[in-house]
């Protein structure tokens, strides 16, 4: 029974689809940074589940509060007095297609964490609109997540979360959730926006965790 | 956004081959694919299904597609598909796919742009957008015909308009590039007064097209005092 069983799991990884020999391959040097599943879009494309919102940076602002040593609020002027940083990085949405090579500028988490330092594991990113998706404080630590206020050289714009997004290029992309308002710190992991709506929890497309079951 | 409820998380997520029942050309770019999934479950109308070719070497490519048909088509699904000529995927499926041909697919998935049963609803369609609208729709006509749901739809020209038998006195379409001869009915690009011309306020409405239309069809219905957090939207990636 085991030796059949395994030989169906075979038969069904080894499913061609006739006929299909494939179109768009990326080049060898740029296949090794897609994730399984994904394909390289050279454009920028627009997801949001509802109306786009529109905020001026004079009210923007972004907050840390919860489970913190601290609590903190940044103004848009606040932001742009801490360090900035350049960061190139690859992105992958949960809709299949990344953007190779693209880039980022913006404040790191970390630094904005020298000031609200989180005393719990897990956070709440919030954004102005409503929308919600949550991370563990790890994967927001250590060079992995920022703020970010310009795209490529430019402004980021409205569409793409304009003017300020969270940015952690090594989950699927709805955990950087635009407009961001701020982040709360929590002694409990509870699903946001989409991971409530049927995506998965954590998101890394490495392990192609797209939908919740994965 | 806020006070939505969350749905309860079945376990639709395992790859299934299923078999193309049948293929109907909708437009010259779209066609619509029956196929019976031997795993079947209900969706609700509005979700989708991942579907993956393999190559004899192994390269995979995926993509999403929004069912259109009503759960109560038990044991299959329809996917609609835009054929794009720089696709991967939506080329192999109008060029290469005849009825008896296997698929791998799984889903169904995601649980925000999904009609339960709320009303009345106001659908906003651009091009191929109408799909997942479709499937709420035909749901509507087959199990609640009275309930009020209105279908708007923007389509370039008469050869565009996919499920052209079935645009019934539900459904107002609107040419926004070339009427045809003779058409007495709205020309043009959406605008306010035929989003309102429902006579009701919608409990939701739901918006799918690409990101220019649904940017545009959602400032009309904002303008017309729609409340942000009853509009949901729907917008293609790019996707092929």
């Amino acid at each position: 029974m085991a030796a059949e069983a395994s030989i169906r799991c075979e038969v069904m990884s080894e499913f061609v689809s006739r006929g299909f020999t494939g179109r768009r391959r990326t080049p060898d040097e740029l296949a090794d940074r897609l994730p399984p599943g994904q394909y390289a879009e050279p454009g920028f494309p627009v997801l949001t589940a509802g109306p786009t919102p529109e905020i001026d940076p004079g009210e923007w602002s972004f907050r840390i509060d919860g489970m913190v040593a601290e609590r903190a609020e940044w103004t848009w002027a606040d932001l742009h007095e801490l360090a900035f940083e350049e960061v190139p990085c690859d992105i992958h949405c949960v809709t299949k297609w990344s953007k190779l090579g693209t880039s980022f500028r913006g404040v790191s988490l970390d630094t904005l964490f020298e000031t609200a330092e989180p005393l719990d594991a897990f956070a709440m990113a919030y954004s102005h609109g409503g929308y919600t998706t949550n991370l563990a404080i790890e994967d927001l630590t250590d060079g992995k997540a920022w703020v970010v206020t310009e795209h490529e050289g430019e402004p980021l714009p409205r569409e793409h979360g304009g003017p300020a997004r969270l940015l952690v290029p090594h989950l699927y992309f709805w955990k950087s959730a635009k407009w961001v308002a701020g982040l709360r710190v929590t002694d409990h992991d509870e699903p946001g926006f989409w991971e409530a709506n049927g995506y998965h929890n954590r998101g890394d497309p490495w392990r192609e965790e797209r939908y919740w079951t994965d | 956004m806020d006070g939505l409820t969350p749905v309860a998380q079945r376990a639709p997520g395992r790859w299934q081959i299923a078999t193309v029942t049948s293929i109907e050309r909708e437009t010259p770019r779209a066609k619509s694919f029956r196929l019976a999934l031997p795993m079947w479950m209900p969706h609700l109308p509005g979700q989708h299904y991942d579907v993956r070719l393999t190559a004899p070497d192994g390269y995979r490519a995926q993509r999403s597609y929004s069912v259109a048909s009503s759960p109560l088509d038990e044991g299959e699904i329809e996917l609609t598909i835009d054929r794009l000529a720089d696709g991967e995927v939506s080329p192999y499926f109008h060029d290469v796919v005849v009825v008896g041909d296997r698929v791998e697919v799984r889903g169904p998935f995601a649980s925000y742009f999904v009609w339960r049963g709320e009303e009345p609803v106001l659908l906003v369609g651009g091009g191929s957008g109408v799909v997942p609208l479709m499937a709420m729709l035909r749901h509507r006509r087959r199990t609640m015909p009275e309930l009020p749901m209105r279908l708007v739809y923007s389509v370039h020209s008469a050869a565009d308009v996919i499920y052209a038998g079935e645009l019934e006195a539900d459904a107002a379409i609107t040419f926004s590039r070339e009427a045809p001869p003779g058409w007495t009915g709205h020309a043009g690009r959406i605008d306010g007064p035929l989003l309102v011309a429902t006579g009701f306020e919608p409990a939701t409405a739901f918006v799918c097209g690409s990101n220019g239309f649904v940017e545009a069809a959602t400032g009309l219905l904002l303008e017309n005092g729609v409340e942000p957090d009853r509009i949901r939207t729907e917008r293609f990636g790019p996707t092929g």
